[in-house]
Protein backbone atom coordinates (compact mmCIF):
# COMPACT_ATOMS: atom_id res chain seq x y z
CA UNK A 1 0.00 0.00 0.00
CA UNK A 2 1.35 3.44 -0.84
CA UNK A 3 1.96 5.86 1.98
CA UNK A 4 -0.69 8.35 0.91
CA UNK A 5 -3.48 5.77 0.71
CA UNK A 6 -5.67 5.87 3.79
CA UNK A 7 -5.66 2.72 5.92
CA UNK A 8 -8.50 0.36 5.12
CA UNK A 9 -10.76 -0.13 8.13
CA UNK A 10 -12.77 -3.22 9.00
CA UNK A 11 -15.94 -4.31 7.15
CA UNK A 12 -18.22 -3.32 10.03
CA UNK A 13 -21.37 -4.31 8.16
CA UNK A 14 -21.74 -7.78 6.72
CA UNK A 15 -24.81 -8.32 4.59
CA UNK A 16 -25.56 -11.99 4.03
CA UNK A 17 -27.94 -12.35 1.12
CA UNK A 18 -28.88 -15.90 1.94
CA UNK A 19 -31.06 -16.57 -1.09
CA UNK A 20 -32.68 -14.90 -4.08
CA UNK A 21 -35.76 -17.06 -3.63
CA UNK A 22 -38.70 -14.94 -2.58
CA UNK A 23 -42.47 -15.38 -2.41
CA UNK A 24 -42.98 -11.73 -3.36
CA UNK A 25 -42.54 -10.18 -6.78
CA UNK A 26 -41.86 -6.55 -5.93
CA UNK A 27 -41.46 -4.24 -8.90
CA UNK A 28 -38.79 -2.18 -7.07
CA UNK A 29 -36.56 -5.08 -6.00
CA UNK A 30 -32.80 -4.44 -6.20
CA UNK A 31 -31.87 -8.10 -6.64
CA UNK A 32 -30.19 -8.68 -9.99
CA UNK A 33 -32.56 -8.97 -12.92
CA UNK A 34 -31.00 -12.34 -13.78
CA UNK A 35 -31.35 -13.70 -10.21
CA UNK A 36 -33.11 -16.86 -11.42
CA UNK A 37 -29.95 -17.84 -13.29
CA UNK A 38 -27.98 -17.84 -10.04
CA UNK A 39 -29.34 -20.82 -8.16
CA UNK A 40 -26.20 -22.28 -6.65
CA UNK A 41 -26.64 -21.16 -3.03
CA UNK A 42 -23.95 -21.39 -0.38
CA UNK A 43 -24.33 -24.26 2.08
CA UNK A 44 -24.84 -23.83 5.82
CA UNK A 45 -21.16 -24.62 6.44
CA UNK A 46 -20.10 -22.00 3.89
CA UNK A 47 -22.15 -19.36 5.71
CA UNK A 48 -20.79 -20.34 9.12
CA UNK A 49 -17.24 -20.00 7.77
CA UNK A 50 -18.07 -16.58 6.28
CA UNK A 51 -19.49 -15.46 9.63
CA UNK A 52 -16.37 -16.51 11.51
CA UNK A 53 -14.06 -14.85 9.00
CA UNK A 54 -16.14 -11.66 9.05
CA UNK A 55 -16.07 -11.45 12.81
CA UNK A 56 -12.28 -11.91 12.84
CA UNK A 57 -12.04 -8.92 10.51
CA UNK A 58 -14.14 -6.85 12.92
CA UNK A 59 -17.63 -7.08 11.43
CA UNK A 60 -20.25 -6.27 14.08
CA UNK A 61 -23.53 -5.79 12.28
CA UNK A 62 -24.96 -8.73 10.39
CA UNK A 63 -27.86 -8.29 8.00
CA UNK A 64 -29.65 -11.48 7.02
CA UNK A 65 -31.39 -10.69 3.82
CA UNK A 66 -32.33 -12.01 0.40
CA UNK A 67 -34.69 -12.64 -1.38
CA UNK A 68 -36.63 -13.84 1.58
CA UNK A 69 -34.19 -15.22 4.17
CA UNK A 70 -36.95 -17.19 5.90
CA UNK A 71 -37.05 -19.64 2.99
CA UNK A 72 -33.67 -20.96 4.21
CA UNK A 73 -34.46 -23.67 6.74
CA UNK A 74 -30.99 -23.25 8.29
CA UNK A 75 -31.67 -19.63 9.27
CA UNK A 76 -31.82 -20.55 12.97
CA UNK A 77 -28.41 -22.28 12.75
CA UNK A 78 -26.91 -19.23 11.05
CA UNK A 79 -28.42 -16.83 13.61
CA UNK A 80 -27.20 -18.93 16.54
CA UNK A 81 -23.63 -18.98 15.24
CA UNK A 82 -23.72 -15.27 14.46
CA UNK A 83 -24.98 -14.41 17.91
CA UNK A 84 -22.40 -16.55 19.66
CA UNK A 85 -19.65 -14.90 17.60
CA UNK A 86 -20.80 -11.48 18.83
CA UNK A 87 -22.67 -10.05 15.84
CA UNK A 88 -25.71 -7.89 16.30
CA UNK A 89 -28.17 -9.88 14.22
CA UNK A 90 -30.72 -8.17 11.98
CA UNK A 91 -33.29 -10.08 9.96
CA UNK A 92 -34.61 -8.22 6.92
CA UNK A 93 -37.82 -9.91 5.93
CA UNK A 94 -41.11 -9.58 4.14
CA UNK A 95 -42.56 -11.57 7.03
CA UNK A 96 -43.74 -14.40 4.80
CA UNK A 97 -42.88 -17.58 6.69
CA UNK A 98 -42.46 -15.99 10.11
CA UNK A 99 -44.80 -18.13 12.19
CA UNK A 100 -45.10 -17.97 15.97
CA UNK A 101 -43.00 -21.14 16.25
CA UNK A 102 -40.29 -19.88 13.89
CA UNK A 103 -40.15 -16.54 15.70
CA UNK A 104 -39.68 -18.34 19.02
CA UNK A 105 -36.88 -20.49 17.54
CA UNK A 106 -35.13 -17.43 16.10
CA UNK A 107 -35.45 -15.63 19.42
CA UNK A 108 -33.96 -18.63 21.20
CA UNK A 109 -31.12 -18.66 18.65
CA UNK A 110 -30.36 -15.05 19.62
CA UNK A 111 -31.94 -12.96 16.87
CA UNK A 112 -31.99 -9.36 18.06
CA UNK A 113 -33.93 -7.36 15.52
CA UNK A 114 -36.43 -7.79 12.75
CA UNK A 115 -36.95 -5.29 9.98
CA UNK A 116 -40.32 -5.90 8.41
CA UNK A 117 -40.97 -4.55 4.95
CA UNK A 118 -44.38 -3.35 3.92
CA UNK A 119 -45.28 -2.36 0.42
CA UNK A 120 -48.11 -0.01 1.39
CA UNK A 121 -50.77 0.55 3.99
CA UNK A 122 -53.79 -0.55 2.03
CA UNK A 123 -54.38 -4.16 1.20
CA UNK A 124 -55.28 -3.40 -2.37
CA UNK A 125 -52.10 -1.45 -3.07
CA UNK A 126 -49.98 -3.80 -1.02
CA UNK A 127 -51.15 -6.88 -2.87
CA UNK A 128 -50.81 -5.16 -6.19
CA UNK A 129 -47.25 -4.05 -5.56
CA UNK A 130 -45.99 -7.24 -4.04
CA UNK A 131 -48.20 -9.41 -6.22
CA UNK A 132 -49.33 -11.70 -3.42
CA UNK A 133 -51.89 -11.61 -0.64
CA UNK A 134 -49.64 -10.58 2.16
CA UNK A 135 -51.04 -7.57 3.93
CA UNK A 136 -53.06 -9.42 6.59
CA UNK A 137 -50.11 -11.67 7.15
CA UNK A 138 -47.82 -8.70 7.76
CA UNK A 139 -50.17 -7.32 10.36
CA UNK A 140 -50.05 -10.68 12.11
CA UNK A 141 -46.26 -10.81 11.77
CA UNK A 142 -45.93 -7.34 13.27
CA UNK A 143 -47.73 -8.68 16.33
CA UNK A 144 -45.46 -11.75 16.45
CA UNK A 145 -42.43 -9.44 16.38
CA UNK A 146 -43.81 -7.32 19.22
CA UNK A 147 -44.68 -10.44 21.23
CA UNK A 148 -41.04 -11.56 21.01
CA UNK A 149 -40.03 -8.16 22.35
CA UNK A 150 -37.89 -7.39 19.31
CA UNK A 151 -37.36 -3.77 18.39
CA UNK A 152 -39.21 -3.34 15.14
CA UNK A 153 -38.15 -1.29 12.20
CA UNK A 154 -40.82 -1.10 9.59
CA UNK A 155 -39.55 -0.43 6.12
CA UNK A 156 -41.74 0.87 3.33
CA UNK A 157 -40.27 1.44 -0.10
CA UNK A 158 -41.78 4.65 -1.43
CA UNK A 159 -42.57 5.42 -5.06
CA UNK A 160 -45.06 7.16 -7.28
CA UNK A 161 -47.86 4.70 -6.64
CA UNK A 162 -47.82 4.78 -2.85
CA UNK A 163 -46.26 8.12 -1.96
CA UNK A 164 -49.67 9.81 -1.78
CA UNK A 165 -50.64 7.29 0.93
CA UNK A 166 -47.82 8.26 3.24
CA UNK A 167 -50.15 9.62 5.91
CA UNK A 168 -51.90 6.24 6.20
CA UNK A 169 -48.60 4.38 6.05
CA UNK A 170 -47.29 6.32 9.05
CA UNK A 171 -50.57 5.86 10.94
CA UNK A 172 -50.39 2.10 10.33
CA UNK A 173 -46.80 1.91 11.62
CA UNK A 174 -47.89 3.69 14.81
CA UNK A 175 -50.85 1.31 15.23
CA UNK A 176 -48.61 -1.73 14.81
CA UNK A 177 -46.18 -0.47 17.44
CA UNK A 178 -43.09 0.08 15.30
CA UNK A 179 -40.21 1.85 17.07
CA UNK A 180 -38.73 3.04 13.81
CA UNK A 181 -40.26 3.64 10.42
CA UNK A 182 -38.04 3.83 7.40
CA UNK A 183 -39.67 5.55 4.45
CA UNK A 184 -37.16 4.59 1.81
CA UNK A 185 -37.59 6.23 -1.53
CA UNK A 186 -37.00 3.72 -4.28
CA UNK A 187 -33.44 3.46 -5.50
CA UNK A 188 -33.40 2.82 -9.19
CA UNK A 189 -31.40 -0.35 -9.69
CA UNK A 190 -32.27 -3.71 -11.20
CA UNK A 191 -36.06 -4.25 -11.21
CA UNK A 192 -36.74 -0.73 -10.01
CA UNK A 193 -34.67 0.58 -12.92
CA UNK A 194 -36.71 -1.48 -15.38
CA UNK A 195 -39.84 0.09 -13.89
CA UNK A 196 -38.39 3.53 -13.30
CA UNK A 197 -40.80 5.53 -15.42
CA UNK A 198 -43.75 4.12 -13.48
CA UNK A 199 -42.12 4.43 -10.05
CA UNK A 200 -40.50 7.88 -10.04
CA UNK A 201 -42.60 10.33 -8.04
CA UNK A 202 -43.03 13.93 -9.07
CA UNK A 203 -41.37 16.81 -7.20
CA UNK A 204 -44.80 17.85 -5.95
CA UNK A 205 -45.61 14.37 -4.61
CA UNK A 206 -42.28 14.34 -2.83
CA UNK A 207 -42.79 17.79 -1.31
CA UNK A 208 -46.18 16.78 0.09
CA UNK A 209 -44.78 13.51 1.46
CA UNK A 210 -41.99 15.33 3.27
CA UNK A 211 -44.49 17.84 4.67
CA UNK A 212 -46.68 15.01 5.96
CA UNK A 213 -43.67 13.26 7.49
CA UNK A 214 -42.56 16.43 9.29
CA UNK A 215 -46.05 16.92 10.74
CA UNK A 216 -46.09 13.33 12.06
CA UNK A 217 -42.61 13.72 13.55
CA UNK A 218 -43.75 16.76 15.48
CA UNK A 219 -46.86 14.92 16.68
CA UNK A 220 -45.12 11.66 17.65
CA UNK A 221 -42.04 13.00 19.40
CA UNK A 222 -40.09 10.05 20.82
CA UNK A 223 -42.85 7.50 20.34
CA UNK A 224 -41.71 6.42 16.89
CA UNK A 225 -38.76 7.67 14.90
CA UNK A 226 -39.30 8.22 11.19
CA UNK A 227 -36.42 8.10 8.74
CA UNK A 228 -37.14 9.60 5.37
CA UNK A 229 -34.58 8.37 2.87
CA UNK A 230 -34.49 11.10 0.24
CA UNK A 231 -34.48 10.09 -3.42
CA UNK A 232 -31.22 11.10 -5.06
CA UNK A 233 -32.86 11.65 -8.45
CA UNK A 234 -34.70 14.68 -7.09
CA UNK A 235 -32.01 16.13 -4.86
CA UNK A 236 -29.26 16.95 -7.33
CA UNK A 237 -26.69 15.63 -4.87
CA UNK A 238 -25.02 12.26 -4.97
CA UNK A 239 -25.23 9.99 -1.95
CA UNK A 240 -22.16 8.51 -0.30
CA UNK A 241 -23.12 5.10 -1.58
CA UNK A 242 -22.65 2.28 0.97
CA UNK A 243 -20.69 4.86 2.97
CA UNK A 244 -17.82 4.52 0.51
CA UNK A 245 -16.73 1.63 -1.69
CA UNK A 246 -15.01 -1.05 0.36
CA UNK A 247 -15.16 1.25 3.37
CA UNK A 248 -17.37 -0.59 5.86
CA UNK A 249 -19.87 -2.63 3.88
CA UNK A 250 -19.42 -6.17 2.58
CA UNK A 251 -22.19 -8.12 0.86
CA UNK A 252 -22.06 -11.82 0.19
CA UNK A 253 -24.50 -12.82 -2.55
CA UNK A 254 -26.39 -16.14 -2.38
CA UNK A 255 -23.86 -17.86 -4.65
CA UNK A 256 -20.92 -16.67 -2.54
CA UNK A 257 -19.80 -13.71 -4.62
CA UNK A 258 -18.40 -11.02 -2.32
CA UNK A 259 -19.45 -7.50 -3.29
CA UNK A 260 -18.83 -3.94 -2.02
CA UNK A 261 -22.57 -3.31 -2.49
CA UNK A 262 -25.46 -5.55 -3.37
CA UNK A 263 -25.71 -4.37 -6.98
CA UNK A 264 -22.00 -4.06 -7.84
CA UNK A 265 -22.02 -7.29 -9.82
CA UNK A 266 -23.52 -5.38 -12.76
CA UNK A 267 -20.32 -3.35 -13.26
CA UNK A 268 -18.32 -4.25 -16.36
CA UNK A 269 -14.61 -4.90 -16.30
CA UNK A 270 -14.52 -5.95 -12.67
CA UNK A 271 -14.37 -9.41 -11.18
CA UNK A 272 -15.50 -10.14 -7.67
CA UNK A 273 -14.11 -13.08 -5.73
CA UNK A 274 -16.16 -15.88 -4.25
CA UNK A 275 -16.08 -16.83 -0.60
CA UNK A 276 -15.92 -20.43 -1.82
CA UNK A 277 -12.36 -19.82 -3.03
CA UNK A 278 -10.98 -16.92 -0.98
CA UNK A 279 -10.97 -15.80 2.63
CA UNK A 280 -12.88 -12.63 3.51
CA UNK A 281 -9.57 -11.12 4.60
CA UNK A 282 -8.02 -11.56 1.16
CA UNK A 283 -11.22 -10.39 -0.48
CA UNK A 284 -11.56 -7.27 1.66
CA UNK A 285 -7.96 -6.08 1.59
CA UNK A 286 -6.43 -7.48 -1.58
CA UNK A 287 -9.02 -8.15 -4.27
CA UNK A 288 -9.12 -5.97 -7.34
CA UNK A 289 -12.92 -5.68 -7.07
CA UNK A 290 -12.83 -4.15 -3.58
CA UNK A 291 -9.85 -1.89 -4.26
CA UNK A 292 -10.94 -0.43 -7.58
CA UNK A 293 -13.12 2.42 -6.30
CA UNK A 294 -11.79 2.81 -2.77
CA UNK A 295 -11.03 6.38 -1.71
CA UNK A 296 -10.73 9.13 -4.34
CA UNK A 297 -7.74 8.09 -6.47
CA UNK A 298 -9.88 6.55 -9.24
CA UNK A 299 -11.90 9.71 -9.84
CA UNK A 300 -12.24 11.69 -13.06
CA UNK A 301 -13.43 15.25 -13.50
CA UNK A 302 -15.66 16.79 -12.29
CA UNK A 303 -15.21 14.62 -9.17
CA UNK A 304 -11.43 14.72 -8.81
CA UNK A 305 -11.32 18.48 -8.20
CA UNK A 306 -14.73 18.75 -6.51
CA UNK A 307 -14.90 20.25 -3.02
CA UNK A 308 -17.42 17.54 -2.04
CA UNK A 309 -15.38 14.57 -3.25
CA UNK A 310 -14.65 13.30 0.27
CA UNK A 311 -18.25 13.80 1.36
CA UNK A 312 -20.01 11.84 -1.39
CA UNK A 313 -17.04 9.96 -2.91
CA UNK A 314 -18.50 10.55 -6.35
CA UNK A 315 -21.81 8.89 -5.52
CA UNK A 316 -22.83 5.49 -6.77
CA UNK A 317 -20.70 3.50 -9.23
CA UNK A 318 -23.65 1.42 -10.40
CA UNK A 319 -25.72 4.49 -11.14
CA UNK A 320 -22.77 5.99 -13.06
CA UNK A 321 -22.58 2.81 -15.12
CA UNK A 322 -26.33 2.50 -15.69
CA UNK A 323 -26.86 6.13 -16.71
CA UNK A 324 -23.50 7.32 -18.07
CA UNK A 325 -22.20 3.93 -19.22
CA UNK A 326 -18.99 4.54 -17.26
CA UNK A 327 -18.53 3.22 -13.71
CA UNK A 328 -15.79 5.81 -13.05
CA UNK A 329 -17.92 8.79 -14.08
CA UNK A 330 -19.58 11.17 -11.63
CA UNK A 331 -22.92 9.83 -10.44
CA UNK A 332 -25.37 11.48 -12.89
CA UNK A 333 -27.74 12.43 -10.06
CA UNK A 334 -25.18 15.14 -9.20
CA UNK A 335 -25.87 18.56 -10.79
CA UNK A 336 -22.19 18.76 -11.73
CA UNK A 337 -22.32 15.59 -13.82
CA UNK A 338 -22.30 16.18 -17.59
CA UNK A 339 -24.98 13.46 -17.74
CA UNK A 340 -27.28 15.07 -15.19
CA UNK A 341 -29.80 15.88 -17.95
CA UNK A 342 -30.68 12.16 -18.12
CA UNK A 343 -31.86 12.34 -14.51
CA UNK A 344 -33.78 15.61 -14.80
CA UNK A 345 -35.42 14.29 -17.98
CA UNK A 346 -36.58 11.16 -16.17
CA UNK A 347 -38.06 13.20 -13.31
CA UNK A 348 -39.67 15.62 -15.77
CA UNK A 349 -41.29 12.70 -17.61
CA UNK A 350 -42.78 11.56 -14.31
CA UNK A 351 -44.14 15.07 -13.70
CA UNK A 352 -45.73 15.21 -17.15
CA UNK A 353 -47.97 12.22 -16.49
CA UNK A 354 -51.00 12.57 -14.26
CA UNK A 355 -50.69 10.44 -11.10
CA UNK A 356 -52.73 7.27 -11.48
CA UNK A 357 -52.84 7.53 -15.26
CA UNK A 358 -52.78 4.21 -17.09
CA UNK A 359 -49.38 3.52 -18.59
CA UNK A 360 -48.73 1.94 -21.89
CA UNK A 361 -45.74 0.06 -20.55
CA UNK A 362 -46.77 -2.56 -18.01
CA UNK A 363 -44.94 -2.98 -14.72
CA UNK A 364 -42.40 -5.77 -14.79
CA UNK A 365 -42.78 -7.96 -11.72
CA UNK A 366 -39.73 -9.59 -10.18
CA UNK A 367 -40.42 -13.28 -10.77
CA UNK A 368 -38.36 -16.19 -12.07
CA UNK A 369 -40.03 -16.14 -15.50
CA UNK A 370 -39.25 -12.49 -16.12
CA UNK A 371 -35.78 -13.03 -14.68
CA UNK A 372 -34.94 -15.84 -17.09
CA UNK A 373 -36.35 -13.88 -20.03
CA UNK A 374 -34.66 -10.57 -19.18
CA UNK A 375 -31.50 -12.13 -17.78
CA UNK A 376 -30.69 -13.48 -21.22
CA UNK A 377 -30.57 -9.91 -22.53
CA UNK A 378 -28.10 -8.80 -19.88
CA UNK A 379 -24.56 -9.15 -21.23
CA UNK A 380 -22.22 -10.93 -18.86
CA UNK A 381 -19.66 -8.59 -17.34
CA UNK A 382 -16.28 -9.29 -18.95
CA UNK A 383 -13.77 -10.09 -16.28
CA UNK A 384 -10.24 -8.78 -16.25
CA UNK A 385 -7.13 -10.84 -15.81
CA UNK B 1 -38.01 6.28 34.11
CA UNK B 2 -37.81 8.12 37.42
CA UNK B 3 -35.66 11.21 37.80
CA UNK B 4 -31.95 10.66 37.94
CA UNK B 5 -29.89 10.72 41.13
CA UNK B 6 -26.71 9.14 42.45
CA UNK B 7 -28.91 6.29 43.77
CA UNK B 8 -30.20 5.48 40.27
CA UNK B 9 -29.15 2.06 39.01
CA UNK B 10 -28.83 2.32 35.23
CA UNK B 11 -28.72 -0.62 32.83
CA UNK B 12 -28.10 -0.85 29.10
CA UNK B 13 -31.32 0.09 27.28
CA UNK B 14 -33.57 -2.44 25.56
CA UNK B 15 -32.45 -3.21 22.01
CA UNK B 16 -28.89 -2.07 22.73
CA UNK B 17 -25.90 -4.28 23.35
CA UNK B 18 -22.59 -3.15 24.81
CA UNK B 19 -19.53 -4.97 23.58
CA UNK B 20 -15.74 -4.65 23.56
CA UNK B 21 -14.35 -4.70 20.02
CA UNK B 22 -10.66 -5.63 19.84
CA UNK B 23 -10.37 -4.59 16.17
CA UNK B 24 -11.64 -1.09 16.99
CA UNK B 25 -9.95 -1.04 20.40
CA UNK B 26 -13.03 0.40 22.09
CA UNK B 27 -16.43 -0.42 23.51
CA UNK B 28 -19.28 -0.14 21.06
CA UNK B 29 -22.99 0.07 21.55
CA UNK B 30 -24.89 -1.99 19.01
CA UNK B 31 -28.53 -1.47 18.08
CA UNK B 32 -30.73 -2.29 15.09
CA UNK B 33 -28.58 -1.69 12.02
CA UNK B 34 -26.31 0.72 13.85
CA UNK B 35 -23.32 1.20 16.13
CA UNK B 36 -22.01 3.90 18.44
CA UNK B 37 -18.27 3.92 19.13
CA UNK B 38 -17.71 4.86 22.75
CA UNK B 39 -14.70 6.81 23.94
CA UNK B 40 -12.71 5.51 26.88
CA UNK B 41 -14.69 7.29 29.62
CA UNK B 42 -18.06 6.36 28.16
CA UNK B 43 -16.95 2.73 27.88
CA UNK B 44 -15.72 2.72 31.51
CA UNK B 45 -19.10 4.02 32.70
CA UNK B 46 -21.32 1.91 30.49
CA UNK B 47 -19.60 -1.38 31.21
CA UNK B 48 -20.51 -0.87 34.86
CA UNK B 49 -24.19 -0.13 34.15
CA UNK B 50 -25.60 -3.53 35.09
CA UNK B 51 -28.83 -2.44 36.78
CA UNK B 52 -27.31 -3.40 40.15
CA UNK B 53 -24.76 -0.68 40.80
CA UNK B 54 -25.86 2.88 41.52
CA UNK B 55 -24.44 5.94 39.77
CA UNK B 56 -22.63 6.73 43.00
CA UNK B 57 -21.11 3.25 43.17
CA UNK B 58 -20.11 3.38 39.52
CA UNK B 59 -18.33 6.70 40.01
CA UNK B 60 -16.57 5.38 43.13
CA UNK B 61 -15.50 2.23 41.30
CA UNK B 62 -14.00 4.18 38.40
CA UNK B 63 -12.27 6.56 40.81
CA UNK B 64 -10.72 3.61 42.58
CA UNK B 65 -9.71 1.79 39.37
CA UNK B 66 -8.01 4.85 37.91
CA UNK B 67 -6.96 6.62 41.12
CA UNK B 68 -9.05 9.65 40.31
CA UNK B 69 -11.41 11.78 42.38
CA UNK B 70 -14.60 13.81 42.00
CA UNK B 71 -16.07 11.92 39.03
CA UNK B 72 -19.64 11.72 40.32
CA UNK B 73 -20.97 14.78 38.51
CA UNK B 74 -19.32 13.67 35.25
CA UNK B 75 -20.87 10.22 35.56
CA UNK B 76 -24.26 11.76 36.33
CA UNK B 77 -24.02 14.01 33.28
CA UNK B 78 -23.12 11.07 31.05
CA UNK B 79 -25.91 8.88 32.41
CA UNK B 80 -28.40 11.69 31.86
CA UNK B 81 -27.29 12.12 28.24
CA UNK B 82 -27.26 8.34 27.66
CA UNK B 83 -30.76 8.05 29.11
CA UNK B 84 -32.04 10.60 26.60
CA UNK B 85 -30.43 8.53 23.82
CA UNK B 86 -32.01 5.36 25.31
CA UNK B 87 -28.53 3.82 25.62
CA UNK B 88 -29.29 3.50 29.32
CA UNK B 89 -32.53 2.91 31.19
CA UNK B 90 -33.56 2.69 34.85
CA UNK B 91 -36.67 2.09 36.88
Amino acid sequence: MSLDAPAVGPPLWLLAELTYRCPLHCVFCYNPVDFARQQDELSTDDWLRVLRQGRELGAVQLGLSGGEPLVRDDLEVIVAEARSLGYYTNLLTSGVGLTVARAAALKAAGLEHVQLSFQDSTQEMNDFLSHTKTFDLKSRVAKIIKDQDWPMVMNVVIHRMNIDHIDRIIAMAVDLGAEYLELANTQYYSWAYLNRDQLLPTHEQLRLAEETTLAWRAKLGDRMRIFFVAPDYHEGRAKKCVNGWGNMFLTVAPDGTALPCHTAKMLPGLSFPSVREHSLRDIWFDSEGFNRYRGTGWMKEPCSSCEFREQDLGGCRCQAFMLANDPAAADPVCVKSPHHGLVTDAVARAGAIAPGAVREQPLIFRNPGNSIRLGAAVPAAPSIG
Amino acid sequence: MSSLSTATRPRVGAGFRLQWEPVQNCHVLLYPEGMVKLNGSAGEIMKRCDGERSVGAIAADIEQAHTLQGLESDVLAFVEMAGKQRWLAWN
